[in-house]
């Protein structure tokens, strides 16, 4: 496999610059965009511009910049990884794809069951997008995460989905379980119901957010340590923000990288469970049964009028 | 008198924030036990590890939601609210 054709590597090239310049751009902007300032600024994503709209003005965000170029990237590395595949695995990457791919199946056949195994992309996509916007805070830029907006949008995606699902399993079911264990329990169980979007979307904006204010309280916290303690060296060592370097870096270790991983990978455990909660396997199993026994009492039916 | 009541809003606001962020006492107490107990069970059945560990994150995560509530009042609180409650006092002195 290593006469590639120049086609190919072309196509290869291609599809990484398709991966990179998306961020790229967006870096761009942002550096451009952003206004010189002192000190610390904690501030919401920056709106770009709005555009109008016969309700509402439509305001296009840095948050929604940013998550459309972690799509765009996310797409052309999935086009990457894809590319040349081959029925013997000839290259790395495919290798790199397999493994994924595995892996996706595996956790949602383990967590949702065999009747929900079509979701493997889906939970993917989620904690794939989910994962990459979080670390795209590593570059310097707005994590799409740490605005609600974002995760709410996704929040009331895979709520529609858990009520697609109930409903699915019987929309009398349904209803009835608003009434379970007892009548009186009915406001509670529908603002629990309500809950869960509101809780899926507030965990994961909250925590990604707190962690990228409280790294910049810290860093304007070194900052000005370094300045009451090396102010009185003479230039531009007095100026330099030396308690800066290190410290903070290990707590971009824990807020950037673990957390935002262990984020996506709670909200996509929480997606399966709740999905595959509304229409268990158990219910799926029992249809089935129970389907089957009505077609054999069918055939039986027949032959016996054929017999007949 | 402006200056009184702009102080009020502030300092209301701060130290509603700093309130609100007592929510994080109980799920710190309900984490800590779940870890506790998480511990205990892998001691006593080491061949479950990946199991134990994996039940108790989502556990844990489900039962830090209700501090999160209270940190999500306390940003808003510190970095919303404050501007919101004096435009609002604004329009009612009319200026």
């Amino acid at each position: 496999m290593n006469t590639k054709s120049r086609r190919f590597k072309t196509v290869d090239i291609l599809l990484l610059a398709g991966a990179i310049l998306p961020l790229l751009a967006v870096m761009t902007l942002k550096v451009l965009t952003t206004p010189a300032s002192e000190g610390i600024s904690i501030t919401g994503a920056m709106i770009y511009f709005t555009i109008p709209m016969p309700l509402q003005d439509l305001p296009i965000t840095e948050a929604q910049l940013n998550s459309w170029a972690v799509m765009l990237t996310i797409l052309f590395l999935c086009l990457y990884l894809t590319h040349g595949l081959a029925l013997r695995p000839g290259t790395k990457r495919q290798l790199v794809a397999e493994w994924i791919v595995e892996k996706c199946q595996n956790m949602v056949n383990t967590n949702m069951g065999e009747y929900f195994k079509s979701f493997a992309p889906f939970i993917a996509a989620i904690m794939g997008l989910s994962a990459l916007s979080s670390l795209s805070s590593l570059l310097g830029l707005f994590a799409p995460t740490s605005d609600i907006n974002v995760v709410a949008g996704w929040a009331i995606l895979v709520f529609g989905l858990i009520t697609y699902y109930k409903l699915k399993a019987g929309p009398l079911h349904y209803l009835k379980g608003f009434t379970e264990p007892v009548p009186v329990l009915l406001p509670m169980n529908i603002i629990s119901e309500a809950a869960t979007p509101v809780s899926m979307s507030f965990r994961h904006y909250g925590n990604i957010l707190s962690g990228s204010i409280i790294s910049a309280l810290l860093a304007a916290a070194f900052g000005g340590l370094s300045n009451l303690l090396l102010g009185w060296l003479p230039g531009v060592l007095g100026d330099f923000p030396l308690l800066r370097i290190g410290v903070p870096a290990v707590l971009s270790l824990y807020f950037d990288i673990f957390s935002s991983g262990l984020q996506a990978f709670i909200f996509a455990t929480l997606t399966m469970m709740y999905i595959s909660g509304g229409f268990p396997q158990s219910e799926f199993e029992a249809r089935k049964a129970k389907r089957e026994a009505k077609k054999r009492a069918k055939l039986k039916a027949k032959t016996a009028k054929a017999e007949q | 008198m402006l200056e009184l009541a702009l102080g009020i809003i502030l300092g209301g606001c701060a130290v509603g924030a700093g309130l609100a962020m007592i929510a994080g006492v109980g799920p710190g107490i309900g984490e800590g036990n779940a870890v506790a107990k998480a511990c205990e069970a892998i001691g006593r059945q080491p061949e479950c590890k990946g199991d134990v560990t994996s039940t108790m994150i989502t556990g844990c995560v489900i039962a830090e939601t209700t501090g999160l509530y209270g940190l999500v009042i306390a940003i808003l609180l510190i970095f919303v609210a404050p501007r919101q409650f004096v435009n609002i006092l604004m329009e009612s002195i009319g200026k």
